[in-house]
């Protein structure tokens, strides 16, 4: 469900591909509901190893990230510390995957390439930022960890199915439409180094 | 307690401190570039950054998951009664403020591959040395260097055809191909030298330089200016999404080269630049000065 409160706008999982198709690169996005940790080693299972994933993303979001987690009793836990881990190195499975889970909001740190802005295209999905560093603010936007599945891939690899509320910012970097925030921005940028270091250049002939 | 426990315990509080608290140079800085962004983006960005800070403090927790890997640069004097004992102490202040602040496990045993679980390991914490002839003080620089900004590290060794415009070229390059992903505005460390390896510790030691301090060379200081002003006019911006200010500022370090060679590196701090400065007397009494009102 997509809503606007306060001037937010909102995504309550379960998300629809009919909730993606107005939400833009750039775009900036909150997330309610359904939020599951899934890096490398779980990317491998689900893509490589054919293995069932434990947790229902279908719908849902994932989250590129290794938290710091504290046990609490009775088999609960407590968030202290989440950021985003660099999504590149998710990019090679994330074509299979999606198209697998069905997952709808991948969040993560940093851009990602063609194989996932494909997956975003093809099955109604997207790719967001959390700005990297904030640990503490994410922490405090999962309001509970209801369960934690192939936790023998320790603390950082475990898949951390979370409830979150109103957490980001995300900025969408990969949109429904298979827009891609950093390669567009990549070309601007090399434009500007370029005319950069001819200006530079000019002014630091110190060889002489 | 002995003089080596106090003064383990002192580093380790500190240490755990700078997981939680950034510099007060570094505070300044990302409140002066946050006000100067204007696009509602690179505004959400910092405001989710001041957020972040202030809660690690209110909650006492580490500000970054990443707490990196432990780098002392230790200018001590050779009258400075634990010298003897202070590359084994540093090792167990890490441990102690690894299990105290927490921070997380990062030392990875090379080719072994496994995880110490303590934060320590063979050569870690890093600690490089400088020794101060005639004194009795000691002087900490620490660092932790995450995974992100450490990535975007490179030195090699161009020839003098290339001069000072090689240099910058080799700078400018790897801003916008490592850069975006290290999490700007970045502190950018540039090591002007003779080789490798003379060139690569000088960057370092660049990012242990309070922001906004200029080398004393003219022509470097000139430098340092050009190069931010021109990576700050790429446009990468807070977390690489686009912006006026990528930068916290460029420090170059240097010494004198062979004539064949011109050795060049960088490295970078990412915007949570978790860089602390202490200093001992020979009693052990200390003063902090990258944090104000710091209560051990």
């Amino acid at each position: 469900m997509l809503e606007i409160k306060d001037g937010k706008t909102i995504l309550t999982t379960p998300v629809s591909a009919e909730d993606l198709k107005d939400i833009k690169i750039g775009d900036i996005i909150y997330l309610n509901g359904s939020l599951t940790t899934c890096r490398d080693v779980a990317h491998r299972r689900v893509v490589e190893e054919g293995r069932e994933i434990p947790v229902d993303v279908r719908n849902n979001a994932i989250f590129h990230a290794g938290p710091i987690i504290r046990p609490l009793p009775d088999d609960k836990f407590e968030m202290v510390s989440v950021g985003p881990t660099t999504s590149m190195r998710m990019e090679k499975f994330e074509y299979e995957f999606v198209k697998i889970t069905g997952v709808r909001v991948i969040v993560g740190k940093g851009g990602m390439r063609e194989n996932t802005a494909r997956a975003c295209k093809e099955f109604g999905a997207i790719h967001c930022v959390f700005p990297a560093g904030n640990a503490v603010v994410a922490a405090v936007e999962v309001e509970e960890i209801v369960k934690a599945e192939w936790r023998d891939l320790g603390m950082p690899e475990t898949l951390w199915n979370c409830r979150v509320k109103e957490f980001g910012p995300l900025i969408v970097s990969i949109d429904a439409q298979g827009r891609n925030y950093f390669e567009e921005m990549k070309v601007e940028y090399n434009k500007n180094k370029d005319v950069q270091i001819e200006e530079i250049s000019k002014q630091v002939g110190f060889i002489k | 307690m002995n003089n080596v426990e106090k003064m383990t315990d002192i580093v380790a509080k500190f240490v755990a401190y700078t997981a939680k608290k950034l510099p007060d140079d570094v505070i300044a800085k990302l409140e002066e570039l946050g006000a100067k962004e204007d696009s509602p983006m690179a505004k959400v960005i910092y405001e989710t950054m001041f957020r972040n800070q202030e809660l690690a403090v209110k909650l006492d927790r580490p500000s970054c998951q990443d707490t990196g890997v432990l780098q002392f640069w230790v200018k001590c004097g050779t009258k400075f009664p634990l010298i003897d004992d202070l590359e084994a102490l540093l090792k167990e202040a890490v441990v102690k403020a690894t299990f105290e602040a927490p921070l997380r496990h990062n030392s990875v045993e090379t080719f072994d591959e496994y995880n110490t679980g303590k934060n320590v390991g063979k050569g870690t914490p890093t600690v490089f040395w400088d020794i101060v002839p005639h004194s009795d003080k000691c002087e900490i620089y620490t660092y932790m260097a995450g995974g992100g900004c450490t990535l975007p590290g490179q030195a090699m060794v161009l020839m003098p055809g290339e001069g000072y415009e090689g240099v910058t070229k080799f700078v400018l390059d790897r801003m916008t191909s490592y850069g975006l992903n290290a999490c700007p505005p970045l502190l950018v460390g540039v090591g002007v030298a003779t080789s490798v390896e003379t060139a690569a510790l000088l960057s370092k030691k660049a990012l242990m330089r309070p922001i906004g301090s200029h080398n004393p060379n003219e022509r470097a200081a000139k430098m340092e200016k050009l190069l931010e002003d021109g990576i700050n006019a790429i446009g990468i911006g807070p977390q690489g999404m686009g912006g006026k200010y990528s930068v916290l500022g460029v420090n170059i370090e240097n010494t004198a080269r062979h004539p064949s060679a011109i050795g060049v590196a960088v490295n970078v701090g990412c915007w949570s630049h978790r860089r602390g400065h202490i200093i001992f007397d020979k009693d052990l009494n200390y003063e902090i000065t990258s944090h104000t009102g710091v209560i051990l």
